[in-house]
């Protein structure tokens, strides 16, 4: 079936079969491997990027279902050199270890933070249950997500 | 995991839907959200040869106040449930269950619809609705039809829904002030309830739904016959489990969720939010 979807800026037509995933269209199709496949199973939230300006797991999303629409992923994020406010939040503030969920988590904070700029320590956490860090750092996420809402103030 | 190959349709109507449905027959699901089914497409316990794909049909995404019910159409996402104003004022049970679903990215893409057409009875909107009172509006190729909650949920993962029809409107009554409270007993952040409870007390009268204590959604009118007929919520509480038929499974035996059921039953008609 023929497609067109907006992927980081730019539109791309291509013929997909109807059971191709959005994460193996990004990955595979599309080549931009920054989204990762984790669970396979829409709990841990390592393949989250942005459909319409919303965070959703790209593994239990059809590319189909993408059609037509605005899809961001961690490689749309940074202008150049010019990491995202909220790239730049988790590299200050070591918001990662082995860094397998952090695309994930970046692009889940992003929505988190567009439905709730200022939300409190409990707020991100309950708003960040759907990514799984497997090296459970999730304190330094936490702080990352804060203070990138403290510089948008 | 990938999908079994499957054709693939985009409805613009409902009725074009039910059209489409009837032209495939039995092989033909309905997709929404995609949240219950592609999980179960992906791991091959379903392979359905055609996909309708229902979630764009926007006439059914919409909260209406219907003066002493709220219309909800099927098609309206999780999210948009926890964030809509009616919901939230005349609803505040569904309101605060539809924020237990799973976690924020499958609220954006799963639908009140979706969740009770699945039928899952250890989701949290199906009891929460049963709870509530609530009719499901079905549309067919004969018109549209109203089945009651307690009506609907007939066996595992099965709904009264005929093959060619589709879940368009979920009816709730207000609440009216009702007090109310929702008991969803976990080990870890967004899993699916152990046991989950949704209930409501306004006087002598309440709802109560259990999650996961049986095949199907529960209504446990044990409980709310108790307490018309004056019993403490303590004592109408021990009656939490009376119609239900609870699994034993890895996380929980049949004896402990009853037991749980007890006690979160009485926690959530304890509760005085309102």
């Amino acid at each position: 079936m023929k497609v067109t979807i907006t992927v980081n800026g730019t539109k791309h037509e291509n013929d997909v079969e109807p059971r191709q995933l959005l994460v193996q269209y990004v990955r595979e199709t599309l080549g931009l491997t920054g989204t990762n496949i984790g669970c396979d199973t829409s709990s841990c939230g390592a393949c989250s990027l942005h459909v319409n300006g919303e965070s959703v797991k790209s593994c239990t999303m059809l590319a189909v279902q993408a059609d037509g629409c605005e899809v961001t992923t961690i490689e749309g994020l940074a202008n150049g050199d010019q990491l995202h406010p909220m790239q730049q939040a988790f590299m200050e503030n070591h918001g990662l270890q082995c860094g397998y969920c952090t695309p994930g988590m970046v692009m889940a904070s992003i929505s988190l933070l567009k439905e709730n700029p200022n939300p409190t320590e409990e707020e991100v956490r309950v708003g960040l249950e759907g990514n799984l860090c497997r090296c459970t750092g999730y304190h330094n996420i936490v702080k990352s997500v804060l203070a990138c809402a403290n510089g948008n103030k | 995991m990938i999908p079994a190959p499957f054709d693939y349709k985009r409805a613009s109507s409902a009725a074009e839907a039910i059209a489409l449905v009837g032209e495939y027959g039995e092989d033909a699901k309905f997709l929404a959200g995609g949240h219950s089914l592609l999980p179960l497409m992906k791991l091959r316990l379903a392979q359905p040869a055609m996909l309708i794909d229902i979630a764009r049909i926007t006439d059914l995404s919409y909260v209406r106040d219907a003066g002493d019910h709220i219309a909800i159409g099927a098609m309206t996402r999780h999210h948009d449930v926890e964030h809509s104003p009616i919901v939230k004022e005349h609803l505040p049970l569904l309101a605060f269950a539809a924020t237990h679903v799973g976690d924020p990215q499958v609220r954006h893409r799963g639908t009140i619809g979706g969740s009770i057409a699945h039928s899952d009875s250890a989701s949290d909107l199906p009891a929460t609705t049963l709870a509530l009172g609530a009719t499901y509006v079905a549309q067919g190729p004969n018109g549209t039809r109203e089945i009651a909650a307690a009506d609907f949920y007939v066996g595992f993962l099965e709904s009264a829904l005929a093959p060619d029809e589709m879940l368009t409107e979920i009816r709730v009554p207000k609440m009216n002030g009702a007090t109310w409270g929702f008991q969803k007993f976990n080990r870890r952040a967004q899993d699916w309830a152990i046991v989950g409870v949704a209930a409501w007390k306004r006087g002598n009268e309440s709802g109560v739904g259990l999650v996961n204590m049986g095949s199907v959604p529960i209504l446990a009118t044990s409980v709310a016959s108790a307490i018309a007929s004056g019993a403490s919520i303590a004592d109408a509480s021990q009656l939490a489990a009376a119609e239900a038929e609870p699994q034993s499974d890895l996380n929980a035996s049949a004896e402990y969720r009853t037991h749980l059921a007890k006690v979160l039953v009485r926690r959530a008609l304890e509760s005085s939010s309102n």
